[in-house]
């Protein structure tokens, strides 16, 4: 499915909006989801909340953050980072919204068969409906630049010395 | 006065780094800063976030909260919220989390990671996107403005004066329908995963310039050199190139070392914040103009492949003279 809409005019509540529009026409057409999985946030907009808010418009459970998912019956286990370094396990009632955190998945590439049947695949177009909120961007700037205080101890191997000397002097050398 | 209210969250020593951080950035609003704790806190806590400048401590406790389930939790954020003008918490994946979820309950916009407040009235903050590299100007300009702040956004610090902060036990009903996302049980970490890279004297940091998998031999010399930890940035665990308990950063393990030497690192704002605290850094690195190197104190530019072995071999020849 892909959802014709201009990006940049788009904020979160407007992308789970568009989710949901879809996951509910595909549910009235005899097509239900016992899981949505998204990303747990953008590496662009870094907004951290599109699944989370695509859950409060389907009323699903909501898991941000995971790793690893199974399902087991009427249920998805879902394991994700604790913040002590840990593991946190939730088990979780379908239908369910889940968001996977980038890394520690390996991901598996498609093989060239799979690549050119899905040339094939019809992709259905929707146009969003309504106007969207927006992001509430003002505008985009670069961070500001902290004058550099670097003192430059050499070029190339022929530094050496002068890092040794460095690590002496802050009593780092065993 | 209105209130911003801060979600605080706790480790055995009380108030995290990164919740102290959120609540020293929020004084700078000028206004009462009333701060949420869920579950048991440690002990001592309401005198630390007292130091900080909280003059309300809203606890929120019972068999909703006896383990974490975020919808719980933003339903005890939106109950201590009451007439709060700014609701926070620091840009962790919990803080971010619960945020989410409180900003669809207010039904307001949410901010992540805010590293600047521009303007108070009407409120305007900046924001870090594409990873820290640039930043979003953002206005909010709803009845409640709901934003994270990112790590190292300030320093922590105390309060000029302390308050005695008022505790408040929240009375929060939740609904079965906000436990559906519950954690039932947890498993602890691999022991001593990263302690010994936490508490290191000196941590080797090494980035994509590592060139690969294979390309850690003459940096984990050096660290052996040194007695030191390895740490490595995100884009090595991603390619799989070390294991995740290795990584410092946004996402892995923040460190202060007495020296901190960023090998073959362009120094992105995650790492940057996992290391900034490091009381010396030195840079090694083909791009003099690499943010890693311009931070830094001491830098040598060229590939780390050629340094850090004439480094290690310098090393065993004045330690063998």
């Amino acid at each position: 499915v892909l959802v014709e809409a201009d990006a940049s005019a788009y904020g979160p509540a407007d992308v789970a909006a568009a989710i949901a529009d879809v996951v509910r026409a595909h549910e009235a057409a005899g097509t239900t989801y016992d899981l949505v999985l998204l990303g747990n946030d953008a590496s662009d907009t870094g907004d951290f909340q599109v699944g989370i808010r695509l859950s409060y418009l389907l009323d699903r459970p909501v898991v941000a953050g995971v790793s690893t998912l199974s399902v087991d019956g009427d249920r998805v286990v879902a394991r994700g980072g604790a913040p002590d370094g840990g593991t946190e396990i939730f088990e979780v009632p379908l239908p369910a919204v889940l968001t996977v955190m980038e890394g520690g998945i390996e991901p598996r590439y498609p093989s060239i068969p799979g690549r050119m049947k899905a040339k094939k695949v019809q992709i259905e177009e929707v146009a969003p409906s309504g106007t969207p909120v927006g992001a509430g961007r003002v505008r985009l700037k670069l961070p500001p630049v902290q004058p550099s205080q670097v003192e430059v101890l050499g070029e190339g191997p022929e530094a050496a010395g002068a890092v040794v000397d460095l690590l002496e002097k802050l009593g780092v050398v065993r | 006065m209105s209130a911003v209210l801060v979600l605080v969250e706790t480790d055995g020593g009380g108030a995290t780094e990164v919740s102290r951080e959120t609540l020293t950035f929020v004084r700078g609003l000028g206004l009462d800063v009333h701060a949420l704790v869920v579950g048991d806190g440690p002990p001592g806590l309401v005198d630390q976030l007292g130091a900080y400048g909280v003059t309300t401590v809203h606890h929120a406790d019972g068999d909703a909260f006896t383990s974490y389930a975020a919808a719980a939790w933003a339903a005890a954020v939106v109950a201590a919220a009451g007439d709060a003008t700014v609701v926070t918490a620091a840009g962790t994946p919990r803080g971010n989390e619960v945020l989410a979820h409180v900003a669809c309950r207010l039904g307001v916009t949410m901010a992540a990671n805010v590293v600047e407040v521009e303007s108070v009235s009407p409120l305007s903050v900046s924001r870090q996107v594409l990873g820290g590299s640039a930043l979003e100007e953002m206005r909010l300009e709803d009845a409640v403005a709901v934003f994270s702040v990112a790590g190292h956004a300030c320093d922590p610090a105390e309060a000029e004066s302390h308050a005695a902060p008022v505790v408040h036990p929240l009375d929060v009903s939740v609904p079965e329908a906000d436990l559906r996302a519950r954690v039932v049980r947890t498993e602890p970490g691999e022991p001593d995963e990263s302690g010994g890279l936490k508490s290191a004297r000196v941590v080797v940091g090494a980035g994509r310039g590592a060139g690969g998998p294979d390309g850690f031999a003459d940096l984990l010399e050096l660290t052996e050199l040194l007695g030191g930890s390895l740490g490595v940035s995100r884009v090595v665990t991603s390619l799989g190139w070390r294991p995740h308990h290795e990584q410092v950063g946004q996402t892995g393990s923040r460190v202060a070392p007495d020296l901190y030497v960023a090998c073959g690192i362009s120094g992105a704002i995650q790492h940057w914040a996992g290391m900034s605290s490091s009381k010396t850094i030195l840079a090694i690195n083909t791009d003099p103009d690499a943010p890693m190197v311009t931070k830094a104190h001491y830098a040598v530019i060229g590939d780390l492949h050629e340094i850090v072995p004439a480094v290690n071999e310098e090393l065993r020849r004045r330690s063998a003279g």
